[in-house]
């Protein structure tokens, strides 16, 4: 029993970060095409606009979430003077609210990929096998959620062992202690993030917040993988830009 | 690198279109063509890059130009620009389901037929049939809608009634246009100078050519938000599902680098477009395009174009890094000409605040037509130039087109087409010239018999006078050694990019030496993503073991 402990809390977790990173870099210098969403709604558009949100804006609160309840010490909610009760009723708020949310804004997105023949015809095998693993991290994630109202302390366990990961010294019983359904959250977690870099979950990583430091209009040069700014938008003491650029690929 | 100080104005170039409306006979060529070399592919079955439309009728896709459901283009808020359907926030906001996206319907569902029904149907009384099946999703399905359902004015006024155009002119107006006459619209992507689909990407995937000023989707970079797709009013980016990226009118770049027409043009059989090299003062765009009433858009975006054969512009131009022959080719370029020069084309939608590249020349035709069938005669100046101004439906209608509703311009360009049309029948008759014609419409006789070559005669080369890109190496040398979908890390037309250049007309030259894999070598192998449906794994999707990368 030990030596699975190890096993899957002492070195799986390692396994699936290397996999995880490589596989992300992997796919992006071979298929940077396929960083896409490959969105649906141009099949679906009504069952989309509420559950696409939902689930969405849901798991970007159930993300941070768990960046609170798994980075964030429990000494230092303390010094803060956020009591015990305090912090676990907004856990079970918030942190419920918003895995409610998701789980809803999936099961919606399921029932529409199932139902709908366009919709069902436009699914890949990666998306045959995210689906399922999506649908238990969330509903293992809701349980725990559920029952953290009682007894278990996960910021004296879980939390713990995550923090220990990244001290490269992992506690490996403050997780095999945990109640099972943590532990099954935990498993489920890390075989998503193996399955991320080979399924459309990759778009995540793509999310465009430059946008809103972006010039609305972009100009790009002929030349491919060089950007550049035409002097006509950066200024005239830049007014040589074009020539000293063709100088240069023509070298 | 010593300041050098700027001589004139700031100056960028962008190959542009004019289409002669009195000459589209509706054929659907430039269509057809151009879903040939672009999109006939899984993943773009509903799309068409051109599409030509029956005016009035509702367009492709249905009702786009109703601006206040689609949201497209740009909006003045406090006097700044904005795109319409909101700034960065509101688009990041509708990131995960886009509002005001066009569902598949507002295109039409594409279909094909069940052919092998015909030879495989057991023996029965009733002949086999070839049934419609879905394209999308292999079913059985009816066909009730597609892309130019209404062509002709097919479905008569049940379907007329959905035209945006015809909507904003009183009833009286609409119902005896109806019976006045139709026209035919064909539509590319304007290749705008103020690109709302540009602005409205978050992954900054699209953008604009700094040398031609072509619009494009970077395929590497587009991450399928959508929101390109609702951002253009004229509704020519598209979606393609299997691939979920946007794809949008190249402008056929690879042949307008080679200094070859697009292939609309090309195939054109009323040779109605034209292409040319329009040179542009980038600092007044944003201005032009913020004037705040709307009529004044059309002057605003003429005030943009600057004169090639100004000795300043010309010396502007070629310190902004525009070179020689492109400022050559400017001064013969048909497009200055009819826009500038003759003052006969007019931006489509001008309204949408894009600034428009593709401009046309409103069609005269019809009320040519209208008058013979009064027992008129047609093409008297002064019958023509009075029905003109009597005919205020066909000309309100091309206002709401091409003027944001002032139909001032558009009654000086049909002006300018009747003086050429009388002007050049006395010559034809062996009358004698009539110079007041000509001063009618404030032009002179030489002019007008130049227009009248370019647009009667309309010889290919004085049509499309297009120079050969540039950028990609010093001056001409080595421009024109193949398809620029070719060469390292883009996708070429052809899997293991064939030394066939041919396809573009351009002579196969061998890469300088020098610049690594060039075209050919550097993909051979390798699998188009163009080609691929989205579906398994193609030999040649990866590279192979060893292979070098960079």
């Amino acid at each position: 029993m030990n030596h699975l402990n190890i096993a899957l809390w002492g070195v799986l977790p390692y396994l699936v970060l290397a996999l995880f990173t490589a596989g992300t870099a992997w796919r992006y210098h071979y298929d940077r095409f396929g960083f896409t969403t490959r969105s649906s709604q141009l099949h679906e558009s009504r069952l989309l606009s509420i559950g696409g949100p939902l689930f969405h804006f849901g798991l970007l609160f159930v993300a941070a979430g768990h960046v609170v309840g798994l980075v964030v010490p429990e000494s230092l909610t303390e010094r803060l003077h956020v009591t015990e009760g305090l912090y676990h009723a907004n856990a079970l708020l918030v942190g419920g609210t918003a895995g409610l949310a998701t789980a809803a804004g999936l099961a919606l997105l399921l029932y529409r990929r199932l139902k709908v023949p366009a919709v069902r015809a436009a699914t890949s095998r990666s998306d045959r096998a995210v689906y399922p693993v999506l649908a238990a991290v969330l509903l293992a994630g809701l349980t725990a959620t559920g029952a953290s109202a009682h007894a278990y302390d996960y910021r004296q366990g879980v939390s713990v062992w995550f923090r220990s990961l990244f001290a490269l010294d992992p506690d490996v019983p403050a997780m095999a202690h945990a109640p099972l359904v943590y532990r099954l959250h935990a498993l489920l977690g890390m075989a998503l993030f193996a399955l991320w870099p080979f399924s459309r979950l990759v778009h995540a990583f793509t999310a465009p917040l430059g946008y809103l430091a972006r010039p609305y209009v972009v100009y790009r040069s002929r030349t491919p993988a060089r950007p550049y700014r035409h002097p006509a938008l950066t200024g005239p003491d830049d007014a040589d830009a074009p020539l000293r650029k063709r100088r240069r690929a023509h070298r | 690198m010593p300041r050098r100080q700027q001589t004139g104005p700031r100056v960028m170039a962008q190959v542009a279109m004019v289409m002669n409306l009195d000459k589209c006979i509706g054929c659907h060529t430039c269509s057809v063509t151009c879903k040939q070399t672009w999109t006939n592919r899984s993943g773009t079955e509903y799309v068409w890059f051109n599409n030509v439309e029956t005016r009035p009728g509702q367009g492709y896709p249905r009702g786009y130009e109703d601006q206040d459901k689609w949201q497209g283009g740009w909006r003045l808020k406090g006097g700044r620009l904005v795109p319409r359907a909101g700034g960065r926030a509101r688009r990041l906001a509708r990131l995960f389901a886009n509002p005001e996206l066009p569902s598949l319907d507002d295109y039409y569902q594409p279909w094909t037929y069940d052919y092998d029904n015909l030879t495989t149907a057991p023996l029965g009384e009733d002949l086999p049939t070839a049934p419609p099946r879905s394209l999308i999703d292999g079913r059985p399905t009816a066909i009730t809608w597609g892309p130019n359902w209404d062509d002709d004015l097919g479905g008569g006024p049940e379907h007329l009634a959905g035209d945006p155009v015809l909507a904003k002119m009183t009833e009286k107006v609409r119902l005896e246009y109806e019976q006045a006459y139709l026209f035919y619209l064909p539509r590319i992507c304007e290749h705008c100078l103020n690109p709302s689909c540009v602005a409205v990407c978050p992954s900054g995937a699209l953008y604009k050519r700094v040398e031609d000023g072509i619009v494009l989707v970077d395929q590497d970079r587009c991450r399928g938000w959508r929101m390109c797709v609702s951002g253009c009013p004229y509704k020519k980016v598209y979606f393609n599902h299997r691939s979920g990226k946007a794809e949008k009118c190249t402008f056929c770049y690879p042949r307008i680098e080679a200094g070859e027409p697009t292939v609309c043009s090309e195939t054109c059989v009323g040779r109605l477009r034209y292409l040319g090299v329009l040179l542009y003062d980038p600092d007044k765009v944003g201005e032009a395009a913020a004037v705040p009433d709307e009529k004044d858009l059309y002057e605003a975006q003429l005030r943009c174009f600057l004169d090639p054969h100004d000795p300043d512009v010309a010396r502007a131009a070629e310190a902004s890094g525009i070179p020689h022959d492109w400022i050559e080719a400017a001064r013969r370029s048909p497009v200055h000409a009819l826009i500038s020069r003759y003052k006969v084309a007019l931006p489509l939608h001008p309204e949408y605040r894009t600034m428009p590249m593709v401009w046309y020349i409103p069609p005269l035709s019809p009320v040519v037509d209208a008058l013979t069938t009064t027992g008129h005669d047609g093409e008297d100046p002064a019958n023509l130039f009075g029905a003109i101004d009597a005919l205020r439906i066909p000309v309100s209608y091309l206002a709401e087109l091409f003027t944001a509703g002032d139909p001032e311009p558009v009654e000086a360009a049909l002006c300018r087409l009747a003086a050429m049309r009388s002007h050049m029948r006395r010559i034809n008759l062996g009358e004698e010239r009539d110079p007041a014609i000509a001063h009618a419409v404030d032009m002179d006789q030489d002019t007008i018999e130049s227009m009248y070559r370019l647009l009667a005669l309309a010889k290919y080369e004085e049509r499309y006078v297009i120079p050969t890109g540039y950028a990609a190496g010093a001056g001409h040398e080595g421009m024109n050694d193949g398809c620029s979908l070719d060469g390292d890390g883009l996708p070429g037309m052809m899997p293991g990019a064939l030394p066939d250049t041919d396809a573009f007309h351009a002579p196969p030259v061998p890469t300088p030496a020098g610049t690594g894999s060039g075209a050919g070598t550097g993909l051979a192998g390798r699998f188009n993503l163009l080609n691929w449906n989205g579906r398994g794994r193609p030999s040649g999707l990866f590279p192979q073991r060893g292979e070098a990368t960079e």
